[in-house]
């Protein structure tokens, strides 16, 4: 089932497909750049979950905070990073977001509420709850939002911080995106329960499920949290229900142990795919503003690899910089 | 001067801090409540026993603008919040290029001496030490443990301060007045020309007390407080090992790979101290073992000033390169 079109205009819902889409046109070129050994170490592809970043993102103001996972690149995007920075960044150059210390699994960007890709599954819920008490020691009104997986719903810091940010009622959503399979292993065999959202019941706190391929859907269910937690309310956990297309990390020849029916049944719930059409059925979107959509998508991208390419490398050197500030 | 326990001159270091500096705040699982009364429980905070939590948020709100100070107790509770201190707070400035700072000072209690056995006696500094990102201090009187915590409350980085468990109620003098004490900078609680004795914290009382009896006998003890672990302050040791050429060094951790073995490499590595030594490098550690209970079994793991002094005599008698 569909949700209903929120009250959005429709060039926000139309900015919508454009960040939906540049998620995964971006990473389509990330993975291919990686098997052509332009780009190394691992990259971890969002593809088939850009509605779940896009979603949340859409229902927070630049002064919000959030911070990602190992697979981060769409996290990043939503929040309005820059394209050219992040391939940079793939690529290991010094005008890279992290200065080429970081790569794929690190991006952040402070300045735009980025807190970070982190490489530790878990590792993020307790540093962005963090970010939930300086705002709300700040009194800014603002919001922090910490994405993860169904895998990191498993971990220690999950319920710290969830039993944590209900007691002090801090202005956080925890945004899980249950995309099934924790690296391999299916979320079936790790989960007691079906819906992670339930465990939010023995923190006191409101647990929600959306489908997390339906990006009005999730957009509606952040904002309705997003207003709880800046009226001082406290913390909600929306559980996505999604899927990742690809492999866990992109790896040629890597073994993807999941049923191809599984995978195609879900490919045929593309959210892009979904939020096109309905576009398409309001009269708000055609073929010209497809078409002109995609190719200034390829453009950027274009711009961003010839950004990367045409910027230095570190010096060895450097690497001794930034251990420590100033 | 007016004189403090050791534990009295931490509390008005965050205290005195605390007032200058509205966006300084402090999280432990008690509420300490001479902090508590004065700055109220927005800035004392009492947090649920989540030390991997607390810890990780210590981290967000620094990188938002705040300077928090998270107060682990005793260091073995922070092991639960090892991903946070060693894959988050010590890399992640460099990780992200340095973009924002992450000022944050861990407090936590070290050594032994409590009879409260292994998992709440440690002196682990040296698996801190290993991790590229972290600052560290271990203070040996109320003076130092003053004037290095607020350097480290005014530090932009993750700065562990490493307190003695076994000093917390020992008395010395403090002045009223504003100071610090760099990070990086060794002192010297002795000086003397036979030999140096590099340790830390109840050891430096400990070794004073050896050198005080070995004065009777004509021996001049050098007792190097080496104080800050990170940065740690090579210069010092060296300029006091090439002096005397004999070097003990006295630690209440074990001494794999541990601050002891990182001095003597700091030492014998340096081409002009190493040419200048007149006996093998001695280690004073602790027993390599968990921290026993029984009073008989704990005594005997800890080195302590009769084991300094056997040490001491033991370089003394032994002939190293340049007494070749």
């Amino acid at each position: 089932m569909m949700s209903l079109s929120p009250n959005l205009p429709p060039d926000r819902q139309r900015q919508m497909l454009r960040q939906m889409l540049t998620i995964r046109r971006f990473e389509e070129r990330a993975s291919a750049d990686y098997l052509a050994g332009k780009i190394h170490g691992v990259v971890h592809c969002y593809i088939g979950e850009e509605a779940v970043a896009v979603g949340v993102c859409s229902a927070l103001e630049r002064s919000d905070r959030i911070i990602s996972t190992h697979r981060g690149h769409g996290h990043c995007i939503a929040k309005g990073a820059d394209l050219n920075r992040m391939m940079a960044e793939l690529y290991g150059r010094q005008t890279g977001y992290c200065k080429g210390k970081g790569g794929s699994m690190h991006i952040a960007d402070f300045g735009i509420g980025m807190l970070g890709a982190n490489g530790i599954v878990a590792g993020g819920i307790a540093i962005v709850t963090g970010a939930g008490l300086a705002a709300q020691m700040e009194g800014s009104g603002a919001v922090a939002v910490s994405f993860f997986g169904d895998g990191a719903s498993n971990a220690g810091p999950f319920h710290e911080c969830l039993n944590i940010a209900a007691t002090w009622k801090l202005p956080m959503l925890y945004v899980c995106e249950n995309n099934m399979y924790a690296a391999q292993t299916p979320a079936a065999a790790t989960h007691a329960l079906g819906d992670v959202a339930a465990r939010a019941a023995g923190y006191g706190i409101p647990g929600v499920v959306v489908d997390g391929n339906d990006v009005f859907a999730v957009y509606q269910a952040a904002n309705a949290a997003v207003e709880r937690a800046r009226s001082g309310a406290g913390p909600t956990l929306i559980e996505c229900k999604t899927y990742r297309w690809r492999a866990h990390t992109e790896r040629r020849g890597q073994p993807d142990p999941r049923d191809p029916a599984e995978v195609e049944a879900w490919r045929r719930r593309d959210p892009i795919a979904l939020l096109e059409r309905r576009l398409r059925e309001q009269g708000e979107l055609d073929d010209a503003a497809m078409q002109a959509m995609e190719s200034e998508i390829a453009g950027a991208l274009e711009a961003a690899v010839a950004f990367a390419e045409a910027s230095p490398f570190p010096l060895p050197e450097q690497a001794t910089d930034d251990v420590f500030a100033a | 001067m007016r004189e403090l326990t050791y534990n009295e001159a931490a509390l008005e270091a965050v205290a005195e801090e605390m007032r200058r500096d509205p966006k300084i705040f402090y999280m432990s699982t008690d509420a300490l409540p001479p902090l508590l009364k004065e700055f109220g429980p927005e800035r004392i905070r009492a947090t649920p026993i989540t030390e991997a939590a607390f810890t990780g948020m210590a981290i967000g709100a620094a990188g938002c603008g705040f300077r928090p100070i998270a107060d682990w107790r005793q260091v073995t509770f922070c092991f639960v919040a090892m991903d946070q201190i060693v894959n988050q707070a010590a890399k992640i400035h460099y990780m992200f290029g340095g973009q924002v700072t992450f000022p944050i000072l861990f407090r936590a209690g070290v050594g032994g001496g409590g009879r409260i056995a292994a998992q709440h006696s440690q002196s682990p500094y040296s698996m801190f030490m290993n991790v590229a990102g972290l600052k560290m201090f271990v203070p040996s009187t109320p003076y130092d443990i003053k004037g290095l915590l607020k350097t480290a409350i005014r530090d932009n980085n993750p700065v562990i301060s490493f307190e003695s468990n076994r000093l917390l109620g020992t008395r010395g003098p403090v002045p009223e007045e504003d100071y610090t004490i760099p990070l990086g900078q060794a002192d010297i609680k002795r000086a003397g020309g036979d030999v140096t004795v590099v340790t830390l914290a109840w050891l430096v009382h400990e070794s004073l007390a050896a050198a005080e009896e070995l004065a009777k006998e004509g021996v001049s003890v050098e007792v190097v407080d080496a104080r800050s672990l990170v940065p740690l302050d090579a210069e010092t040791i060296r300029n006091s090992v090439r002096k005397t050429g004999r070097l003990v060094i006295a630690d209440e951790a074990g001494p794999t790979a541990g601050f002891s073995a990182e001095i003597a490499a700091v030492v014998t590595e340096d081409a002009a101290t190493f040419a200048r030594l007149k006996a093998p490098v001695k280690r004073v550690c602790a027993l390599q073992v968990p921290i026993p209970y029984s009073p008989v079994l704990e005594n005997h793991v800890f080195p302590d000033r009769h084991r300094i002094l056997a040490g001491i005599r033991e370089v003394l008698d032994a002939r190293g390169p340049a007494a070749a």
